[in-house]
């Protein structure tokens, strides 16, 4: 086993040892089902209508009314969320001090990092996957394009993976978890505004590069079924600068 | 096996420690004495590599502990101040942990695993989760993990603190099982564990090191003089000096209300005597004679303050 796997799997040990990871999972779940439901009851209703009003077998889209619907919405959830699966990771070591076993063990602090990112992900992935089986569900009864719901899944993963580097640096800040889940919350609300006032800004450069550095418009872009090479840059780069972020942080703590 | 040269550590404003130089040869215990912030935690953890020093060089078996951090941490063992547990993991899951993360095999693990909760008395309690042990079983958890993977150096941040007295015997014992095939550096601020348990003590105070000796030595530089507690009905207008006149007598400080006198004396003088002697010839009323024992404190003022000519003591 490779540090990183004995990390990893510490983690997730202590992960479902804890009733938060029940508690996000349960949220999550709820709301994505619900979401989903809802949505589902809306699109019925309005192909309903339609049949009403054309007489004949109305073909509505389920891609548009009901997945794009859930997955706009669970943006919002996942920011809620995922800041408090991430804000353990290193604010209890350092409470409990064993953030000095790990450092005195002879292991990088890269590969800390790593792990405690990885572990993050993995339960995300856990959950996302749970998810899978709304669309399995709605498959049998309804026809759809599926590459839509696996771009839009893409974006979850990237998206939700983002959100966890960034709960993973500001649990690396501090020693009280509570401060690190609302910082995490805090950067992430402030890229959507920061999305939202680039938009209203318009074709300016400074609204560009305010729309760039928001997710907004990359989620939007993979929702919608574009898979653009910048995006994913977007959000592959981003996790990297918040993972030599996180490593930066945990290494500036040893020299005080 | 241990080179200290010139190390000095500065938090920001705060110098914990300031040119410290020692040397700690194979397979010796040697004690790091001194009270609450002398600098005994920041000096183990430059030791171990946690953090590096403002100035001077540090080495662990001709390993640099701070350029070759990975070496260093490998030969290893390390119990912080407070033990760094996992309250959600059960001690066995805890051990196994710590023992992937020094990189054992699974095979040596396993057999580790079995001695080390031997060794520390946890065979009991090794399927028990370690929040709900008892602070005595959590420090031994804390040393089992520092002995795990078998590491040639040992730096335990004060083993026995808050442990109830029988727990600290079985602590000490297992130490001195340990000496002689590793080299141990503790820390404690008791004075006698220091001087039951190691082969040298260093005693720093106020981030420096204040003397460094073996423990018969340091008894012997300590006592020539002992320290008694006087408590009178009533007190002469000058008392102080009166008592200071007595042969034998070295130092005198009067306690501000009541009427007790902390007197220091010569070992060879029968102070005891005398001294009840004055107060009965001046129908002082003695209520209270006692000796009392050297603190800390009073260890490091005599170390630090104390002539050579002292040395000379005919134990
Ligand atoms: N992380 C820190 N930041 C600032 N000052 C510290 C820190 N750790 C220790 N100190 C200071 O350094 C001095 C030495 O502390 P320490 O090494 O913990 O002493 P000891 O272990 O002997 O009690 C103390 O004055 C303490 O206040
Ligand atoms: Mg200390």
């Amino acid at each position: 086993m490779t540090p990183v796997h004995t990390l990893v799997a510490k983690e997730l040990r202590c992960f479902f040892v804890s009733p938060i990871v029940y508690v996000v999972g349960a949220v999550f779940l709820g709301i994505f089902g619900l979401l989903s439901y809802w949505a589902v009851v809306e699109a019925s209703n309005q192909a309903l209508r339609m049949m009403q009003m054309t007489d004949t077998f109305a073909q509505i889209n389920i891609n548009d009314l009901v997945f794009r619907k859930v997955f706009y919405n669970l943006n919002l959830v996942l920011m809620l969320v995922l800041p408090l699966l991430t804000m353990r990771l290193f604010a209890e070591e350092r409470k409990l001090r064993t953030f000095e076993l790990l450092l005195t063990s002879p292991i990088g602090i890269n590969e800390i990092v790593t792990a405690k990112f990885l572990s993050v992900v993995i339960i995300y992935c856990i959950l996302l996957t749970l998810t899978a089986l709304v669309p399995m569900v709605l498959s049998a009864y309804v026809s759809f394009d599926w590459h839509p719901v696996f771009t839009g899944y893409l974006a979850l993963l990237l998206q939700g993976a983002f959100m966890l580097a960034i709960g993973l640096v500001a649990s690396a800040l501090t020693e009280n978890q509570i401060i690190a889940a609302f910082l995490s919350f805090g950067v992430i609300l402030l890229l959507w505004l920061l999305g939202a006032f680039g938009s209203t800004l318009g074709d300016t450069p400074i609204g560009h590069v305010f729309s760039y550095i928001s997710f907004i418009e990359h989620y939007d872009r993979l929702v919608r079924g574009l898979v653009h090479v910048k995006d994913l840059i977007y959000y592959l780069s981003g996790m990297a600068l918040m993972w030599f972020a996180a490593h930066q942080v945990v290494d500036a703590h040893r020299w005080n | 096996m241990i080179e200290v040269q010139h190390v000095t550590k500065q938090y920001g404003p705060i110098t914990a420690i300031q040119d410290i130089s020692f040397s700690v040869k194979e397979g010796e215990i040697v004690a790091f004495l001194g009270p609450n912030g002398a600098g005994k935690t920041t000096t183990m953890r430059l030791l171990t590599g946690y953090m590096p020093p403002t100035e001077g060089t540090l080495r662990i078996a001709g390993y640099d502990c701070f350029e070759s951090p990975i070496q260093v941490k490998q030969r290893i063992g390390y119990l912080p101040e407070s033990p760094p547990l996992y309250l959600e993991l059960t001690v066995h899951e805890y051990l196994t942990f710590v023992g992937r993360l020094k990189g054992l095999s699974s095979e040596l693990l396993t057999q580790r695993k079995c001695r080390v909760l031997e060794q520390t008395g946890l065979v009991d309690v090794q399927h028990r989760v370690i929040g709900h042990l008892s602070r005595g079983y959590r420090q031994r958890v804390g040393i089992a993990q520092a002995i795990l993977h078998d590491p040639p150096v040992l730096i335990l941040d004060e083993p026995t603190v808050g442990l109830d007295p029988n727990q600290i015997i079985e602590i000490r014992d297992l130490i001195k099982s340990l000496a002689g095939t590793h080299t141990i550096i503790l820390s404690t601020h008791i004075l006698s564990e220091a001087t039951a348990l190691c082969q040298r003590v260093i005693i720093i105070h106020q981030g420096r090191i204040a003397a460094i000796d073996t423990p018969e030595q340091l008894s012997a530089r300590l006592r020539h003089s002992q320290k008694l507690s006087l408590t009178v009905k009533q007190s002469l207008p000058d008392m102080e000096p009166q008592l200071r006149a007595i042969p034998g007598v070295q130092e005198v400080c009067a306690a501000p209300s009541s009427n007790t006198f902390i007197v220091e004396a010569s070992l060879d003088s029968d102070i005891q005597e005398d001294l009840t002697q004055f107060v009965v010839k001046h129908g002082l009323g003695l209520l209270e004679l006692k000796s009392q024992s050297l603190s800390l404190e009073d260890v490091f003022i005599r170390l630090t303050h104390n002539t050579p000519s002292n040395k000379t003591d005919k134990s």
